[in-house]
């Protein structure tokens, strides 16, 4: 027998404030890998055209970018064989509009 | 595993040595493994092709995986295994560094690894079994594809999860994320491993790990054999996070079309599904592999961009010979599996 330890275990609900863990709350994060697919990660639904939830298969998605790809939404690598093209850099923060 | 067949004196002074006890172990059957492994490796015509020598360190690596039937688990770690395996391993790396050609290394970086890694693999004029499959193949050839396949497939991702421990930071981050997709997300009908071996019940095969060792050709132990070397030395870190990445970044398509091949044959989703998985998960596995694992890698550690490229073009190496060697059995009519001794085969 061990002796039970005096301190409860403590859960800190803070930790990751600005990074929170899975959750309902969790903001997806999207990422355009350059001359390929957006990578998706996080809690979402994607879902076809009439509201129909497209079964996730996997946690991190990558969805087609370059419009040629076979399993739309998701990537199935095409792009490489048409030679799909990104922007070297994302764009530079535009200037506000002044009045 | 159930033992496999020795395919020569190495392999087979390796199989006399494991059945006896690893506490006494015989010095004599010891010494005979040292001295025939010297000679062999001296005299081997190409390292890559000699069965002998494959099996053997195929033999002492399956210790580190599923073990072999009636050989004591003790022995992975026994000097002379470790001796055999390091005698080998030093030849068939040199041979690997001296035949896979290895593209201009790019400046270390995310982006520059990432273009160059792509570039390495979009420009891979490898046979292509995967078109063949898709078009061409019989029933028999998908049957034989599929048992070549097994020696990899039934333990699929285990090589590159030696490298875990291995890599630190956004390296480590990037392998889990791919392992963890490779091991159905933790849920045992998912893990890829086991979808293959649906496959291969889906068209009478066997699927239980090692079935087939004694038919395939030393190039498929020796591609099986490379990855457990990259993985499983900490050196070769950068090698074995290449080696994923090329895996990765020339699998989407193919995959596409090996399901193509075995839905011409009749064959249906219980048979496909495996391949028409990884359409869609190696089109996420190459983007991570390529810049966040191999890329993050080169730019965190330098000095293992070489290594990166190394293991990327020793895959594509190693698994073009395999490829051209089937490709060029089945073109001419013959079987692209090697005749097992069935005299001592196992009833």
């Amino acid at each position: 027998m061990t002796e039970p330890d005096e301190q409860p275990a403590q859960r800190w609900d803070d930790q990751w404030a600005d990074q929170p863990a899975a959750g309902a709350d969790e903001p997806v994060s999207i990422t355009a890998y350059p001359n390929g697919p957006l990578l998706v990660r996080g809690t979402f639904e994607i879902l076809t055209p009439s509201g129909e939830v497209i079964p996730p298969r996997r946690k991190t998605v990558a969805l087609c970018r370059c419009g040629v790809s076979t399993l739309k939404p998701f990537c199935d690598g095409s792009h490489k064989a048409i030679g799909f093209k990104t922007e070297q850099e994302p764009p530079a923060p535009q200037p506000p509009l002044s009045a | 595993m159930r033992i496999p067949q020795s395919r020569g004196p190495v392999s087979a002074a390796l199989l006399e040595l494991l059945k006896t006890s690893p506490t006494a172990a015989e010095t004599d059957l010891a010494t005979t493994l040292r001295e025939l492994t010297a000679r062999a490796l001296g005299e081997t015509a190409d390292i890559l092709q000699d069965d002998d020598l494959q099996t053997a360190l195929f033999l002492a690596y399956e210790l580190r995986y599923s073990g072999l039937r009636g050989v004591d688990d003790d022995w992975e770690w026994h000097p002379e295994v470790l001796a055999l395996c390091a005698g080998i391993e030093l030849e068939f790396e040199k041979a690997l560094r001296e035949r896979a050609p290895m593209p201009e290394l790019p400046a270390p970086g995310v982006e520059s690894v990432a273009a160059a890694l792509f570039e390495l693999t979009g420009s891979d004029t490898g046979p292509s079994v995967s078109r063949y499959m898709a078009k061409k193949a019989t029933d028999e050839q998908a049957h034989e594809f599929l048992i070549l396949r097994s020696i990899y497939q039934l333990k699929e991702a285990d090589p590159h999860s030696w490298a875990i421990p291995r890599l630190r930071s956004r390296a480590k981050a990037a392998l889990v994320e791919i392992q963890a997709d490779e091991y159905g997300g933790g849920r045992f009908d998912r893990m890829h491993s086991e979808l293959f071996a649906r496959t291969m019940r889906g068209v009478g095969l066997d699927a239980t790990n090692g079935h087939y060792v004694d038919v395939v050709p030393a190039i498929t132990l020796a591609s099986s054999n490379m990855m457990t070397m990259f993985g499983s030395h900490r050196r070769l870190r950068g090698a074995i996070a290449g080696h994923l990445a090329a895996f990765e970044m020339t699998s989407s398509q193919p995959n596409r079309l090996y399901g193509n091949g075995f839905r011409r044959l009749g064959y249906d989703k219980d048979v496909t599904f495996y391949f028409d998985e990884h359409v869609e998960a190696d089109a996420v596995h190459e983007q991570i592999a390529a810049r966040d694992l191999a890329g993050s890698l080169a730019t965190d550690e330098p000095e293992l961009l070489e290594d990166v490229f190394f293991g990327a073009a020793s895959g594509l190496f190693v698994d073009g010979l395999a490829g051209t060697q089937q490709l060029d059995a089945w073109t001419a009519g013959t079987s692209a599996l090697r005749v097992a001794d069935t005299a001592s085969l196992p009833a």
